[in-house]
């Protein structure tokens, strides 16, 4: 039983002490504690914040946007690339929102360049498909620790922030280029929605093929100077998709592209070959817009890694950071829900 | 209760050394992965949540093992606040390896994640989708989970109080390697004392 000691046992205690302190070390060194130079979720998150500070409540990027619900009518031939279920002949429900590439969720919509579409596909056992695209053919940077020097370019005070940022980095001009000179349109149903990253599609035989997809819409996009959108009044994409759909179902047929050996399947600033292989697997279908507050997208994240068996992530860097920051930005706006003005002029249109 | 054991039982120690295993593993993949934009986040992600509902059921197995075969008895010696923070940690333990997996899963059901383990393998939604439910359970999942490091970094610490310092036989009651709960001679006398 208990050993009688003869003094305190300084040695045994400071092996105990020294141990704890050494496990508790490493629990902080793994929580980055010790690195404040490590690209967290929360500073790739806070770097899209203007300097007047995030709109709580709402998604940190994105943050304009509205709802829709539909469906995916996939044709069959998807399941050439991919054993996921949500390629197999049928009609699938969907929820998507279309939205602003800005923090700001009250910029007026003329203003802001990138546009995009959040998807998700549900199939009846139980697995989904969220994609988030966007309007621009390729993404502006290679990287994410890239990007978030990109977004303090953008958020500096100094005058030619972004210019020098663009100088430093010509992995930017392609993006820049369509930036500056690619048409602009007077509807979310004439725009082209690409995925940018690559994902890696596992078919029936377990074969893999490293892809991109596309939404292209079936509506003619008509190009309209950003002068006369900006007549068309703060939220004119929103009240023209609602009166659209309204009027209408819209659709886009999806396209899925293979990459070659040797394609940059890492690197979304740079496109894949025209050539390459592309296969339409189905249409999307938008059949009823809602306003986001009290909309069913509102509190929907769409990460795009969250994805059916049949899929999964390839040697593209951002999808992991895009998940990352976006689950950061669902629990920080999902905290402030009280902050939404989920009142606000609802339907707008 | 099955008499007054030297040890642990085998399959409780085979239990406790397996969880242990997997709860730091799982603590310190917890606070890695949302420290990190990098490729890794998505494997951590997806170890996070298989691991948890492992550990799910492997505490519902323990629990289930502890109140049949019980445990041996603290030495009676002890002092009285140290045997009510032994039994009182147990507790904890115990009720933090069973609510830290279903505040995750219910987490994520609140915000209507798919709970994906492998492949095509999901769990179903333990919650409505609800943002403050969200808010609520991942609070709760964040801060618990720094007091169950805590409370394991206590559990370590005194684990080796009693065997370098009090050395009255405690650790060895879970980190012997014997099979059989065998009782020494020695022994017999006191416990027909």
């Amino acid at each position: 039983m208990t050993a009688p000691h003869q003094s305190l046992p300084f040695g045994s205690l400071a092996l105990i002490a020294a141990f704890v302190v050494a496990v508790a070390a490493a629990f902080a060194y793994t929580a980055g504690w010790f690195s404040p130079q490590r690209l967290t979720p929360g500073k790739l998150v806070d770097a899209f914040a203007p300097p007047s500070g995030a709109a709580l409540g709402h998604r940190r990027n994105h943050a304009k946007g509205i709802c829709f619900t539909g469906a995916f009518e996939a044709n069959g031939a998807g399941s050439e690339l991919s054993q996921a279920p949500v390629f197999v002949r049928g009609q699938y429900p969907v929820l998507g929102r279309f939205n602003l590439g800005t923090a700001n969720p009250n910029a007026a919509d003329a203003t802001v360049r990138v546009r995009g579409l959040g998807l998700r596909i549900s199939t009846p056992d139980g697995q989904q498909w969220r994609s988030a695209m966007i309007n621009a053919p390729v993404f502006p940077v290679s990287t994410p620790q890239i990007f978030y020097e990109l977004l303090r370019a953008e958020g500096s005070k100094e005058a030619n922030a972004v210019a020098t940022f663009a100088a430093a980095n010509p992995e930017f001009a392609p993006f820049g280029d369509w930036a500056k000179n690619g048409p602009w349109t007077g509807s979310y149903a004439e725009e082209r929605y690409n995925s940018l990253n690559s994902f890696v599609f596992v078919d029936g035989s377990g074969a893999e093929h490293v892809v991109r997809w596309s939404l292209l819409p079936a509506a003619q996009p008509v190009a309209v100077s950003t002068d006369e959108l900006a007549k068309r009044g703060p939220n004119f994409l929103e009240q023209e998709i609602a009166q659209r759909v309204a009027g209408a179902p819209q659709r886009w047929t999806m396209v899925v592209t293979v990459a070659n050996p040797g394609d940059p399947t890492a690197d979304p600033t740079k496109a894949w070959p025209a050539d390459r292989r592309s296969v339409e697997v189905g249409t999307l279908v938008a059949q009823q817009v809602e306003a986001e507050p009290g909309g069913p997208c509102r509190d929907i994240n769409f990460d795009p890694t969250v994805l059916p068996s049949g899929m999964r992530t390839s040697d593209d860097p951002f999808p992991a950071a895009r998940s990352a920051a976006y689950a950061k930005s669902y629990d920080l706006r999902t905290a402030e829900a009280k902050d939404y003005p989920r009142t606000t002029t609802g339907a707008r249109p | 209760m099955i008499g007054a054991h030297r040890r642990f039982t085998p399959l409780q120690r085979l239990l406790h050394w397996l969880m242990a295993a997997c709860i730091l593993a799982m603590l310190f993949i917890g606070v890695g992965m949302v420290s990190t934009v990098m490729p890794k986040y998505l494997t951590l992600v997806a170890i996070h949540k298989p691991l948890g509902i492992a550990i799910l059921a492997l505490a519902l197995i323990r629990l289930a093992v502890r109140l049949r075969y019980g445990a041996p008895p603290l030495p009676a010696d002890l002092p009285e606040p140290m045997k009510l923070a032994a039994v009182g940690s147990h507790y904890a333990l115990y009720a933090l390896m069973i609510a830290m997996p279903l505040l995750g899963w219910g987490m994520l059901s609140a915000a209507a994640y798919p709970v994906v383990l492998f492949g095509g393998w999901h769990l179903p939604a333990i919650l409505p989708q609800s943002d403050s439910l969200h808010t609520l359970l991942w609070d709760a999942h964040f801060y618990l989970a720094f007091a169950f490091f805590a409370l394991i970094l206590l559990h370590i610490a005194a684990a080796l109080f009693h065997a370098l310092v009090r050395r009255d036989g405690v650790f060895e009651t879970m980190a012997s390697a014997a099979i059989y709960d065998e009782v020494a001679p020695a022994e017999q006398g006191r416990h027909a004392a």
